[in-house]
């Protein structure tokens, strides 16, 4: 895929991937589809992958959206890995607590407090 | 867009409607026509936030389900009514419509890691009322000024 068409910014720090988002609105199902690309992509490329999804600037989530989040907790678990999610807005955080998705997932306030949660 | 009768000093009510085809930028333009519409209201930025969400659910069910198997270029119909105190929006499908009663609750505990059916559990939680008709092929969504 040329860089140009990428949906999210990756940063290696200390071992962790760090992901942020291009868009703030996550809703148009092909962008999403992008974005669970990328993500496995990054998942596929190490065993016990650390992957931090930081949703800093995103003011929209689709639930298709939260679908592609529970694809990439199940592929990171498959590799025995290691998923935070961090920086949600609360009207964001919001749904997550709606469809229950907070229990699910392992979600931060912080970029850095997700970052001290990674065990070795 | 056209404004039915108002009381005399209120907001005059808007009301719309607009056939959707499957294409992103047709169905992004009548979102944001929608969303600009309610946003002169003033309604508070958390209601825009549960409108903009629910309107987005409603299309993207319509056509991920309602014209599974259907020509992208078959239009839905969404229309609107925003008004000062509430407002309405509906999305019809020309699908052979569903029982929403067979949609499992994705908040089971057994259900949490399912891929799919949240969109109707967050119209139902940011709605006053989310009602289907009787053949399942049109939702109408009130939403009521907190």
């Amino acid at each position: 895929m040329p860089a140009g068409d990428s949906r999210i910014r990756v940063k290696r720090v200390d071992g962790v991937s760090q992901v942020e988002f291009v868009d703030r609105n996550i809703l148009d199902e092909g962008n999403i589809q992008i974005i669970g690309q990328e993500l496995a992509a990054i998942i596929n490329a190490e065993s016990g992958p650390r992957l931090l999804i930081s949703f800093g600037g995103v003011e929209h989530l689709s639930s298709a959206a939260l679908g592609t989040l529970i694809t990439v907790n199940n592929q990171v678990r498959a590799r025995a890995g290691q998923l935070r999610l961090a920086n949600i807005d609360p009207q964001i955080y919001e749904v997550f607590v709606i469809t229950r998705l907070n229990k699910l997932f392992q979600i931060h306030a912080s970029t850095d407090e997700a970052m001290k949660s990674f065990t070795a | 867009m056209t404004s039915p009768a108002s009381q005399p000093g209120a907001p005059v009510p808007v009301e719309a409607t607009f056939d959707v085809v499957n294409d992103p930028s047709s169905i992004d333009a009548v979102q944001n026509r929608i969303i600009e519409a309610i946003e002169r209201f003033e309604y508070p930025k958390a209601s825009v936030f549960a409108m903009r969400l629910s309107l987005h659910e409603a299309i993207a069910n319509a056509f991920r389900h309602g014209h599974a198997g259907l020509p992208a270029t078959m239009p839905i119909k969404v229309s609107c009514l925003i008004g000062q105190d509430k407002v309405v929006m509906a999305v019809e499908d020309q699908g052979p419509g569903f029982d929403p009663a067979s949609v499992p609750d994705p908040t089971l505990e057994e259900n949490l890691e399912r891929g799919s059916g949240r969109g109707l559990l967050l119209i139902k939680a940011y709605m006053a009322s989310a009602s289907y008709n009787a053949k399942g092929n049109r939702l109408e969504m009130v939403y009521r000024r907190p």
